[in-house]
């Protein structure tokens, strides 16, 4: 049975390793701030006893205010799984890093992002639309999209 | 006069377009491919030829009229996808599954994966060269599986059968006898089917070594299903996370070892014969009773979020949904297998031929309707 890795035993941890990673109230369901995902990702990853080698999926959420954007990990070694998150503000030109470096899964899942709610991701290999055709103007994800 | 030095052909890069309607890429699936020649320098994938915003529609339906939208994913099993998005409902409303219904789920969701892998590896050992005489053999075996559904449900291909706490209606009596006639037949013809390719020539010469993914790029792409497992990766959900009763039933997890075309053939070969095995546990330890939970018609989830994922035959299928207190989720995202198994394609396929290229991308064995949704 894969276990969730509950959000206490590692939110002390990378508070200490990455100080102020987490946004406000963000250490209950690991809602990781921008600028810290990267080095957060790279350490659940890279960590021999965490060792979330896994990218189950990445996605989003459109709560108006801003972007979430969802991760979940497994540790095939350790049949662990996390999810932890971060947020993209902004409706106009919202910006994520990309996690393609650490998971090539999140290629075309990124992109699929972008397309769908048009959160543009810095360091994606090839950022552009996956779906939809280029030119098609909006993104039919997001709650006010009007077709 | 023309001397030598004139004579040597010149070559250059050259792009051809494969699809969106071409019969090698199994749906309308594009790849724009560079080659040199013969070899294949580059692919680029070009998606979203059956996109027809799925998710968006979750969200304007109730929790149950999705149901039928989850068949038209992977419309080659979609008593899988049914499976998955009811156990993703399930989580997040905290309905508890009646016995019967269990094992009924287990059935039909095993005797998918022998739809689904039987045209997998039909289609396979077509573009391989084997034409259309094993396939039609497995499409017929296939038959008998839609029949079987058939009996179920009235459907043959977009079945709508199950409901979240269970499913739409109980089985007849008709069935197990069936089912256990087709479980008996189906054991020796997959022996007699594998004997007749295992050793042939052309199978061998055209999928053993060709189009390897390494174990690490396996996981690194999130890879999963049958191609993970050809490439060593010991992953199989029904083992690791056990969901719904898969924790009951004795059976094995075929893995490859060297990652190449033929170990995807042969994963998805000896999966068949384990699902029989699961098949015939299951119908003998059937238990009477009631095949649905008592849900409202209309569910209204609590407030919060759950991911359900289920061991789909093409991979690791998931439906993350979060609700807001109502009667339709406020997000359904589907983690498609398809797509993200196409993830390692472009690695997988630089230095080979066009003619590999057709192998190897069959070998991954992907529905577009899940890849574009």
């Amino acid at each position: 049975m894969t276990v969730a890795l509950p959000a206490g035993e590692i939110a002390g941890k990378l508070e200490t390793k990455f100080p102020g990673c987490f946004e406000e109230g963000g250490k209950d369901n690991l809602l990781v701030k921008a600028d810290s995902l990267l080095d957060v990702a790279a350490f659940l990853k890279d960590q021999p006893d965490l060792k979330f080698d896994y990218l189950n999926y990445v996605t989003a959420v459109d709560y108006y205010a801003y972007f979430e954007i969802v991760y979940q990990l497994t540790s095939l070694e350790h049949n662990r799984s996390i999810v932890f998150r971060t947020r993209a503000y902004g409706r106009d030109n919202p910006t994520m890093p990309s996690v393609t470096g650490l998971w090539r899964g999140a290629d075309f899942q990124e992109r699929e992002i972008f397309d769908l709610f048009g959160v543009a991701f810095t360091g994606h290999p090839n950022l552009k639309r996956i779906f939809l055709w280029e030119g098609f103007q909006g993104h039919p994800l997001r709650k006010d999209w009007n077709g | 006069m023309t001397t030598t030095q004139e004579m040597t052909l010149r070559t250059e890069p050259f792009v051809v377009n494969f699809g969106p309607v071409h019969p090698s890429t199994h749906g309308v699936y594009r790849m724009r491919a560079t080659l040199d020649g013969e070899v294949i320098l580059d692919i680029e994938p070009v998606f979203g030829y059956l996109h027809r915003g799925i998710e968006k529609l979750a969200e304007e339906r109730t929790y149950t009229g999705f149901i039928p939208l989850t068949d038209r994913l992977d419309y080659l099993a979609s008593m899988s996808n049914n499976l998955g998005y009811c156990i993703a409902v399930e989580k997040l409303a905290g309905i508890k599954v009646p016995e019967r219904a269990e094992h009924i789920r287990v059935i039909m969701a095993e005797l998918q994966r022998i739809a689904s892998h039987s045209i997998a590896v039909g289609a396979f050992v077509n573009d391989c060269g084997a034409y259309f005489t094993p396939f039609l053999y497995l499409f017929r075996e296939r038959e008998k599986v839609l029949d079987l559904f058939d009996m179920v449900c009235g459907q043959r291909l977009t079945y709508n059968y199950m409901r979240i706490g269970g499913v739409s209606q109980d089985i007849p009596p008709e069935f197990l006898p069936a089912l256990e006639k087709y479980v008996n037949h189906m054991t020796p013809f997959l022996n007699e089917f594998e004997f007749f390719l295992k050793q042939n020539e052309i199978l061998l010469a055209r999928a053993k070594g060709v189009g390897i993914l390494p174990n690490q790029a396996a996981i690194d792409c999130g890879i999963s299903g049958p191609v993970a497992r050809a490439s060593g990766v010991n992953w199989d959900l029904r083992k690791a996370d056990p969901y719904s009763i898969y924790n009951r039933f004795e059976f094995d997890i075929p893995t490859g070892e060297a990652g190449d075309c033929y170990d995807r053939y042969r994963v998805r070969v000896e999966e068949m014969k384990q699902s029989l095995r699961i098949i015939g546990q299951a119908m003998k330890n059937i238990p009477d009773g009631p095949v649905r939970a008592d849900v409202p018609h209309i569910i209204r989830a609590p407030r919060g979020e759950a991911y359900g994922h289920i061991e789909a035959p093409k991979g690791e299928l998931g439906f993350y949904l979060v609700s807001d207190d109502s009667i339709a989720p406020y997000r359904c995202h589907i983690r498609p297998c398809s797509l993200i198994n196409l993830t390692a394609l472009r690695e997988m396929v630089r230095g080979w031929k066009v003619a590999d290229l057709i192998i190897i991308f069959g070998s991954i064995d992907i529905t577009m309707g899940e890849v574009d949704r």
